[in-house]
């Protein structure tokens, strides 16, 4: 296993951070504003939503570069800021966590489907690693592949990050079929899991797409394939437009009640996804105390 | 004789290539065009549209039965227009404005396609105007909104008054989708349907057509 995560997880369940974009728009980020870009124009805002987190109790957390590949930002006109966006978000992270917490960058899907063709496994080969390496060599401790839909995709970006020799943790969506359990393209969690390890991840995981109660029988078959660390980060519930504000049912008390069952099942890293927020990391760390 | 069962295996297996190859030499053998579509191909994608509902289907089987389905109409729809035969609906599709996120919307439009719909694609970050725009143009009865954010949501209903404003609101049923969208939101703002996935959104197109 991979030094740091040995390290990580010897004490425990390791607390990881919850949202950002969402606290990000709760300091005014505007809809289809860049999240990444704050790196550059509100710096000291992302420092402080990382910062809280830190405070809350994170152990490890997330760079703003969700959205920082070639593929993404290219849609924005911003392709060539990936370099500085990825540089910068480390370094805030690195900063704002002062040594109290791990920093793992953060890498989201394309955007773009492989399987339709608008984009080849080459082109999302070389835009991931772009990616991955800008953060390494601006001192991420490690990769985080988050939110992907599509297994294919989530490979190749696995791949592409672990050629930097830093740790990656690789996750998918679950919120497809029947019972909520496979990825949009139709993707089990055991398939996941065997194909993740394989591509190179050290840690395999879950995040957003759903709450925290249907993360516990994925993350349960997640432990069940693999011998790897599990990562888990549900959402707070499901977002609803209410008057105009979106808003998540689930509140941190409720949330952090099913964190016993999630570790009971399996999870070595637990923290939340859209909607979550400081709030929870620390009801995760009280309930996580008390065991 | 051409074996047209073979058409239906061809769309519902995803193989664009028999697809095509069966559908020429139909063709060829002066079968109705019509008859390809209606009694073969058309079945094929209810049968695609039957199995995602029951989830021996995917996503990428979905999207392999639209490019058999659409390879195969190329070659049939010069046939139907010089027939005069319409498309099952005119569709202007796109992602609302401040929203980039297409996925969905293309997995929309092309089981739309494949359903035999004329679809134009605006993309995504699509303003009001363009939708309105093009809804004028191309003489759209369909005009289907995406989102798959929260914050994006509002700009469908920005959409549906542009429409009205534009007084074009009762010429085009107005459907709408995306993973936050519910259908008390689309009935909040007034759209004429919600649909819950592609093959789901297939059918209300269908339905509104129809009326």
């Amino acid at each position: 296993m991979n030094s740091l995560i040995q390290q990580l997880i010897a004490t425990g369940p390791v607390i990881t951070d919850g949202a950002l974009g969402t606290e990000l728009q709760a300091r005014g980020l505007k809809p289809g504003e860049l999240p990444d870009l704050w790196n550059l124009t509100r710096p000291e805002l992302v420092k402080q939503v990382i910062h809280a987190y830190v405070e809350a109790g994170s152990q490890v957390v997330l760079t703003a570069t969700f959205r920082s590949n070639r593929i993404t930002l290219s849609q924005h006109g911003l392709a060539e800021k990936g370099a500085e966006l990825n540089r910068r978000g480390v370094e805030i992270a690195r900063c704002a966590a002062k040594g109290r917490a791990v920093v793992f960058g953060s890498m989201g899907p394309s955007g773009k489907l492989l399987f339709s063709g608008e984009v080849s496994s080459e082109e999302v080969s070389s835009a991931f690693f772009e990616q991955a390496n800008a953060m390494a060599e601006a001192g991420a401790d490690g990769i985080v592949v988050e939110t992907m839909s599509d297994l294919e995709e989530a490979k190749l970006a696995t791949e592409a990050a672990a050629r930097t020799g830093l740790p990656v943790v690789a996750c998918m969506v679950f919120d497809s079929g029947r019972n909520k359990d496979r990825t949009m393209m139709g993707n089990t969690p055991e398939e996941a899991a065997r194909e993740l390890a394989a591509a190179g991840a050290v840690v395999v995981g879950a995040n957003c797409g759903q709450g925290i109660t249907g993360y516990i029988p994925i993350c349960r078959r997640l432990r069940a394939a693999t011998d790897l660390p599990v990562w888990i980060k549900p959402n707070a519930g499901l977002p609803e437009l209410v008057d105009g504000r979106t808003i998540y049912r689930t509140n941190p008390v409720e949330f952090a009640a099913h964190v016993p069952a999630m570790v009971e099942g399996g999870a070595n890293f637990i923290g939340g996804c859209c909607g979550t927020n400081p709030d929870f990391i620390r009801a995760i760390a009280a309930i996580l105390r008390t065991r | 004789m051409v074996d047209l069962s073979k058409l239906y295996d061809a769309v519902l297996n995803g193989d664009a290539k028999t697809a095509v190859a069966v559908t020429k030499e139909a063709i060829a053998e002066n079968v109705d065009p019509m008859e390809l579509v209606n009694k073969y191909m058309v079945p094929a994608m209810d049968e695609v549209g039957r199995r995602f509902e029951c989830e021996e289907y995917f996503v990428p089987e979905l999207l392999l039965a639209a490019r058999a389905m659409k390879g195969s109409l190329e070659l049939i729809r010069p046939l139907l227009v010089a027939k005069g035969a319409e498309p099952a609906g005119r569709v202007v599709i796109g992602t609302v404005k401040g929203d980039l996120h297409d996925i969905g919307k293309n997995l929309v439009a092309s089981m739309l396609e494949g359903g035999g719909f004329e679809v134009i694609d605006l993309g995504s970050d699509v303003a009001p105007e363009k939708f309105v725009q093009a809804a004028q143009e191309k003489n759209a009865n369909i005009v289907c909104l995406s989102a798959l954010l929260t914050v994006t949501m509002p700009a469908m209903k920005t959409t549906i008054d542009a429409l009205a404003s534009a007084g074009i609101r009762d010429r085009v049923k107005v459907l709408v989708g995306g993973a936050p969208v519910t259908p008390q939101y689309a009935k909040e703002i007034g759209a004429d349907g919600y649909g819950e996935n592609a093959t789901v959104a297939v059918q209300l197109a269908r339905q509104l057509s129809a009326q």
